[in-house]
């Protein structure tokens, strides 16, 4: 294609990309670097069905004033990225001072709300992942393997956790799990522990959350994978068979080396999408023992009754630092190959 | 018989028209919570619509729609009936005007006692009140020969002692989802035990004291004689565990009694359902629970046609004698001509122990949810209490620097 069609072909979505995430996230940038003003109090008398008394409130005109002048608020600069819901600069390097070992420092960084979601969100997303790839490239064989007859129904019960709306999904489990669900009450019955719950301990609640999370997403790399197999060419698969190679040299020599592109894909996507995760933690109410990036921004828009436009918009943008990071040695990988492939 | 007929329906009309306020334009548009009595108040508002336009949002999200959505001009609704605590936000942001002229004109019916005044500008005109409190099932505590228990430690020891004849796995219940349920449970025995949020005249946390940690100790006990899965438990879900037998003894809205004790679901659990008052804790006097009203407000960014439409109709349902008559179990009305039936005893009782309202405090909102998700480790046993309030201190410090109340 000429580079000026390209151009015209090109256009609509390229300004729909800048208009609808560009300019927010450049506004999200801005927003991230500013703090409510001071706030101007007053005491006044305040009556309520149970009497009244003298209490403090926002000064209303004063404030107004202030706001006028300067909309966006305080500038706070990087204030609001190394503060303790963040970053937390002073208290990880105090923690590095009156640590006894390792451990004990880590313990400590690991109980600030920042770390403590990377933490969960970075186990989520090495657990989820391979297991993801692997899955869906077993059923995808597997699949491709079986008579053509029954594969069609099959296909559909494979992508059905991609069809069940996360939500919906995560609240059937969510009940399953219950000390009284078909799974939670069987455990505690097996466990012969009638305390144990899934709910409420941290590790078990994670495990669920991650298997939630490999059964909702294997259907999206199965999806790619099978239709990746079917472009697997015949001649050399028929060829090795007649040299004596075993299922597991053909698929390990031919067909991963055929569809490697499509694993790069799929698994670029997995890592974007499971380093968003959140819905599994509002759909098992896990906010207790899980807390990903992602519900830490949905916690300072909505938990609050006051809203912390600062913090969600400095934990925004970090998130997408973070995806970038992860997915450098990926993307770069990918742009060596096509450099030495033209 | 057909003149009789006709007499009849002229007569139930006649009725519906003596509720119409004549109001000829406008148009209302409510946000409310989603609980029977706000149903209620809702219906008999709109009975007086007239010609205005009458729209209304029951959502138990509602905290999270009415700062944005009151924030546009003109604001998506007229109304907003609000809480001591999320009437607060609102106030924050001047999203909602003092309605002193109006209540002046049209406010003929509403009490003294039911306005809600800040600097004499009245910003809500109040309907109901509701609390925590005690509920307890007489039949359980009278086969293991238990007294209706006073203070939280008689509640540790009565789930105790049902726990171990053996009648129930986890016999005490109240709402401790981990967010605003938990943390409004930390308010209540926190006040329970004459504990300050802030130091005296500043937005300065102060909590980290022996106070907060006797409040930790017992929420930890109380949660020990509960389901294990209790940091997933919001009202509805212990209103569940309650209807299905498992639970003797739970803390639980006043509110919420109204479909408790209806006509589904075991008639014999429902029989031995008693509301009685709320706890003490720690020899304190005081109940350990907080006082709540709800109440409307109405919108600044709309038109003042609208804002009048809006008051005359909410004021004919926060005066109407009607409702509070017909709707006696489904509230403690403020309403004059409430006469108080076997379903309000937890917030009289309440009322007459002392209880404290809920501080309405423009940054206490920050303090409830730094608690909500700082004590969870606590309880789940991985942290000690002192090391939990040092971080709901911290948490809430980093919050209030942000909106500048630090």
């Amino acid at each position: 294609m000429p580079n000026r069609s390209f151009f015209w072909f090109f256009l609509p979505a390229g300004l729909a990309m800048i208009l609808f995430i560009g300019l927010p996230i450049i506004s999200t940038g801005i927003q991230s670097f500013y703090a409510q003003h001071d706030q101007i109090l007053v005491e006044v008398k305040k009556c309520d069905p149970f009497g009244c008394k003298v209490s403090v409130v926002v000064d209303q005109e004063a404030t107004s004033k202030i706001k006028d002048e300067k909309p966006l608020g305080k500038f706070n600069g990087f204030g609001t990225y190394i503060d303790r819901n963040h970053l937390a600069v002073d208290q990880v390097s105090e923690f590095w001072g009156e640590s006894k070992s390792i451990g004990d420092f880590i313990n400590k960084v690991g109980n600030l709300p920042f770390y403590k979601a990377l933490v969960f969100t970075l186990t989520y997303c090495v657990f989820v992942t391979p297991c993801v790839l692997l899955l869906g490239f077993i059923i995808a064989l597997s699949l491709n393997a079986i008579s053509r007859k029954i594969r069609g129904p099959l296909i559909f019960g494979t992508i059905l956790p991609m069809i069940v709306t996360p939500l919906v999904g995560s609240l059937v489990l969510f009940w399953m799990i219950d000390a009284e669900g078909i799974i939670g009450a069987n455990l505690q019955m097996l466990m012969n522990d009638p305390y144990l719950s899934l709910k409420s301990s941290k590790t078990l609640m994670w495990i669920t959350i991650i298997i939630y999370g490999v059964w909702h997403h294997s259907p999206f790399a199965f999806v790619v994978f099978y239709a990746a197999l079917q472009t697997v060419p015949q001649e050399p698969l028929e060829a090795s068979i007649i040299d004596g190679a075993s299922r597991f040299q053909r698929v390990k020599h031919i067909v991963l080396p055929h569809i490697y592109p499509v694993v790069t894909f799929v698994a670029l996507i997995s890592l974007m999408d499971n380093f968003r995760v959140f819905e599994p933690i509002i759909g098992f109410s896990a906010e207790g023992s899980a807390q990903s990036l992602s519900w830490l921004i949905y916690d300072n828009l909505v938990n609050e009754e006051v809203i912390l436009f600062g913090s969600a918009a400095a934990t925004s943008i970090m998130t997408i630092i973070g995806i970038s990071i992860i997915l450098a040695p990926v993307l770069i990988r990918t742009w060596r190959e096509f450099k030495i492939n033209r | 018989m057909k003149k009789i007929l006709i007499a009849l329906t002229f007569l139930l009309f006649g009725t519906y028209a003596n509720a119409d306020c004549n109001i000829k334009s406008g148009s209302i548009n409510i946000l409310a919570n989603d609980f029977p009595a706000l149903r209620t108040l809702v219906e008999t508002a709109s009975e007086c619509k007239g010609k205005a336009d009458f729209k209304v949002t029951h959502s138990a999200e509602h905290n999270k729609i009415a700062v944005p959505a009151l924030t546009a001009n003109p604001s998506e609704f007229s109304v907003r009936v609000a809480a001591n605590s999320s009437i607060v936000p609102l106030m924050n942001a001047d999203l909602i005007r003092p309605m002193n002229d109006l209540v002046k004109k049209y406010g003929k019916g509403i009490q003294d006692s039911q306005l809600i005044t800040i600097d004499g500008k009245v910003m809500a005109v109040a309907f109901m009140a509701n609390t925590q409190h005690l509920y307890v099932r007489t039949d359980v505590l009278k086969e293991n020969g238990i007294a209706i228990p006073k203070t939280y430690e008689e509640v540790v020891a009565a789930s105790e002692k049902i726990r171990a004849a053996g009648k129930m796995k986890y016999p005490y219940a109240a709402a401790y989802k981990a967010g605003w349920n938990l943390a409004e449970e930390f308010v209540n025995m926190y006040i329970g035990h004459g504990g300050e949020f802030f130091k005296a005249g500043s937005a300065k946390p102060n909590i980290n004291n022996a106070k907060g940690v006797a409040t930790l100790n017992m929420l930890k006990k109380l949660a020990d004689l509960s389901n294990p899965d209790y940091l997933t438990h919001d009202s509805e879900a212990i209103k569940v565990e309650w209807e299905s037998g498992n639970v003797a003894i739970m803390t639980l809205w006043a509110s919420r009694s109204g479909t408790l004790l209806d006509d589904d679901g075991d008639a014999k659990i429902t029989a031995a359902t008693k509301l009685v008052a709320p706890a003490t804790v720690g020899g304190g006097n005081i109940p350990a629970a907080t006082l709540w009203w709800d109440g409307f407000t109405l919108a600044k960014n709309r038109s003042d046609a609208d804002a009048e439409a809006s008051f005359r109709a909410m004021a004919h349902a926060a005066s109407s004698k009607e409702m509070v008559a017909k709707a006696a179990d489904q509230a403690v009305w403020l309403v004059e001509g409430f006469v108080p039936g076997p379903k309000s005893v937890g917030v009289i009782e309440a009322v007459k122990m002392g209880a404290k309202p809920y501080p309405m405090l423009p940054q206490m909102g920050l303090m409830h949810g730094a608690l909500g998700s700082e004590i969870v480790e606590f309880l789940q046993g991985n942290e000690s209490a002192e090391q939990a309030l040092k971080d709901v201190e911290a948490a809430y410090m980093t919050k209030a620097k942000e909106q500048g109340f630090l």
